[in-house]
């Protein structure tokens, strides 16, 4: 691939990092993505995205109008302005999607994540896993003589950090959401 | 219709309600009860195909042809799976065709049961939409938005995959007015502050072109016609893709000829040098840009698609349109006459059409005829000469004679070329000339085709004598996969690996054996004859034409080089392509 000029692993991505790699930096975007919530329609989404060599970061979904049916699902996804265009035209033509939101375009939003930690230490790690879980506000939520269980609640960056910090006060699990995110106002 | 139907025959009231008079299909067991409502009526013509992959070929042919959306039926498991070529290629093109499925019974799903496989999982990348059908009451609904998600906006292949207990069980029938269609109703207008920009644009462009694509001919005739206006109107010169062959006509002042890969030298040298290009319902396809950071680098340029992702997923637009082409083009022409008073450039125009003339001055579509041999070129311009009074409809194959035919052979009107543009799919052109012919049975159908290419549907001959449908098939045969030979002359130092056609049938026996007739043709003093003949025979053709084994398709476009690097005629083949040309397809 040396003579091809092609930077190693690019293609791992898109077709569209062959092109011009260094024409814009990769972005971070939140979709808010308004579906029928009927049989196939996660898949039609995520085929759209593994077939089209786009990324997900995170993706969250659920029913929000039971008596009609429909459900958001809320999806982070890297690429160039243009990728991101494209994603969300392309997002736009599958039959059962009503409504595309770009988050990140359409003013200030918020984001939270949930996630559960389960953190096992003895002595003074288990009193400082405590201490900092009360910093970050997660509660504990399961705990036994061995461990705590901490549900917390935040941005995917607050996540991060917390489990950092729990990492070498002996973090043995941890389960996320995906990203849950409204415009403001 | 308050009376309990059961699925199957809601299937055939429905396709009676949506207008369709033909079906492509082929039987199989999780299909038997509609084919059993089929048998019982006489509205709705099923054709027999001998395999699925024809019926979906065939929809398509039909569909182009007509305007219309075009049907197949098709049962479960290997049916289905024999159905996604087509239905990909459907895809590629924005050809609307409605495929149902027969699936294992409801209960069954999921079981591995006989001649089960998940329809609606495969087809999803290779369909516009696609419905597992899961209860009796909801299939007509659904069959009546399969339909129009598959006639409106860009349009598409749509699949319906019905279990064979759905088709058995009853419910009440929805007559098509009372379905749902509220959820898919893509914008057809176009943004006016857009339109007034590319009106703007128009008056002052001193070097314009225009580009136009399948969409023009998706959007109907009332936009060719439009198409033709802003042309005539304007005097801009006009250029048009593979697929939008036909929408303006050959003849016209205004045209260029094809643009591309292998269009012609004025056409593609007018796109790189151009200052307004209005694309027209095409999609900057690779065939067409080449090397995208080179492609027309001076020029503003606007593009007209219904298909929000179509902007800007190529090149950058400066005026994108959101739209349908009849719309629009309406809507521009009222604007530009009416508020820029109709101006243009001309004398700047008249400029751009000598500068065009000097480019056409090097004949780009010239060959060397010989006395010995068939040129494969002249055989399709005389093709083009016998056959252009008639009532004519032209499919082809994929390769090089599809090239050629698109080089030598004139469109007068849309709807009247049917090829594979988007998928290149080898074995298009004899089912999808099936289903023209179907749909115009005294017009004159023929298809362009290369041996290769046609040996892979060749079992439709069998379809073509049952149904005494008179296509004429026109093989091109130079015992070569020629443009795979092409190429690997081009990039792979004449290294011909498997791209040699070993062990032909004779073809006029095959034709025989089917109950058609034969015609071979060696000789260039017998070719006006043979073609006439062809033409004459009141059934369908095999007509074996021995061509040039080693004739390369030109002019050419090397993969990764911009438009002003072309390969005309004759040229040096050796080292065109670069190293990063050669990984483009």
């Amino acid at each position: 691939m040396a003579e091809l000029n092609i930077e190693k692993g690019s293609s791992r991505k898109s077709a569209y990092d062959l092109r011009d790699p260094n024409a814009h930096a990769v972005e971070r975007h939140t979709l808010a993505v308004v579906v029928d919530n009927e049989a196939g329609v996660l898949a039609r989404v995520i085929g759209l995205f593994s077939g089209r060599g786009y990324n997900i970061e995170s993706l969250t979904v659920a029913e929000i109008d039971h008596n009609g049916h429909t459900s958001r699902m809320t999806i982070v996804t890297t690429g160039t302005p243009a990728i991101i265009d494209q994603i969300k035209a392309q997002l736009g033509r599958i039959v059962p999607v009503h409504e595309v939101h770009d988050l990140t375009v359409e003013g200030a939003s918020v984001e939270r994540e949930l996630a559960l930690f389960k953190v096992s230490g003895k002595g003074n790690d288990r009193v400082e896993a405590l201490r900092l879980a009360d910093i970050f506000r997660a509660s504990v939520v399961d705990s036994t003589l061995h461990n705590f269980t901490f549900e917390i609640t935040g941005s995917p960056e607050k996540i991060d950090a917390f489990a950092e910090l729990m990492r070498p006060l002996g973090l043995s699990e941890m389960a996320r959401t995906g990203v849950a995110a409204l415009s403001r106002g | 219709m308050t009376q309990p139907m059961t699925g199957a025959q809601m299937v055939v009231q429905a396709l009676k309600d949506q207008g369709v008079d033909v079906v492509f299909g082929y039987p199989g067991g999780a299909v038997l009860p509609i084919y059993d409502e089929i048998f019982q009526q006489n509205d709705i013509r099923h054709i027999l195909v001998r395999h699925e992959q024809a019926a979906v070929h065939a929809a398509e042919g039909y569909a182009r042809s007509t305007g219309k959306v075009g049907c197949a039926l098709v049962t479960s498991g290997p049916g289905a799976t024999n159905a996604v070529t087509g239905l990909t290629d459907a895809l590629m093109d924005s050809i609307p065709i409605v495929v149902l499925s027969g699936q294992v019974p409801t209960f069954m799903i999921g079981n591995d049961a006989f001649q089960e496989a998940d329809t609606v999982g495969i087809t999803r990348p290779c369909t516009k939409h696609n419905w597992l059908v899961k209860d009796t009451a909801a299939l007509p609904g659904i069959l009546h938005e399969a339909f129009h998600v598959a006639r409106s906006g860009r349009p598409g292949p749509v699949l319906v995959d019905i279990p064979k207990d759905v088709q058995f069980a009853s419910a009440i029938y929805t007559p098509r007015e009372a379905a749902r269609t509220d959820r898919y109703n893509p914008r057809v207008k176009g943004d006016i502050e857009q339109i007034r920009r590319l009106a703007r644009a128009m008056t002052e462009a001193r070097r314009p072109i225009i580009y136009s694509g399948g969409g023009v001919i998706n959007s109907g005739p009332r936009a060719s016609q439009l198409l033709r206006e802003l042309a005539r109107e304007t005097g801009f010169p006009l250029t048009s893709t593979l697929m939008g062959l036909g929408a303006y006509p050959a003849s016209g002042d205004a045209w260029l000829g094809m643009l591309g890969m292998h269009g012609t030298y004025e056409a593609n040298l007018a796109m790189h040098g151009c200052d307004l290009m209005i694309n027209i319902g095409a999609r900057f396809d690779d065939r067409i840009t080449g090397r995208v950071q080179d492609f027309s680098p001076q020029s503003v340029k606007a593009h007209i698609d219904i298909d929000p992702s179509s902007i800007n997923k190529v090149i950058h637009v400066e005026i994108p349109i959101i739209g349908d082409v009849a719309n629009v083009l309406e809507d521009l022409l009222a604007v530009w006459r009416a508020e820029e008073g109709s101006r243009t450039q001309r004398e700047a125009v008249k400029g751009w059409w000598a500068q065009i003339e000097e480019w056409r001055e090097v004949r780009c579509l010239d060959y060397d005829t010989s006395p010995r041999v068939i040129k494969p070129q002249h055989a399709v311009a005389r093709l083009e000469a016998l056959t252009k009074g008639h009532d004519r409809y032209i499919c082809t194959e994929v390769g090089q004679h599809q090239m050629w035919a698109a080089q030598y052979l004139g469109f007068e009107d849309p709807n009247r070329w049917m090829t594979s543009g988007g998928l290149g799919t080898m074995g298009y052109g004899q089912p999808a000339a099936m289903g023209v012919q179907v749909a115009h049975p005294d017009a004159l159908v023929i298809n362009v085709a290369g041996e290769a290419s046609w040996l892979m549907n060749m079992q439709e001959m069998g379809t073509m004598v049952q149904y005494r449908l008179p296509v004429k098939q026109f093989i091109l045969n130079n015992e070569r996969l020629g443009m795979v030979r092409q190429w690997q002359e081009l990039l792979h130092g004449e290294r011909y690996s498997q791209s040699w056609s070993e062990a032909l049938p004779d073809f006029v026996k095959l034709a025989e054996a089917f109950g058609a007739k034969g015609i071979k043709c060696s000789d260039p003093a017998d070719l006006d004859d043979a073609i006439r003949e062809m033409i004459d025979h009141d059934g369908p053709v095999i007509f074996d034409c021995l061509v040039e084994k080693h004739e390369n398709c030109f002019p050419m476009i090397p993969s990764g080089e911009p438009h002003n690097k072309m390969l005309l005629a004759n040229a040096e083949t050796q080292g065109q392509i670069t190293a990063p040309g050669a990984v483009l397809v």
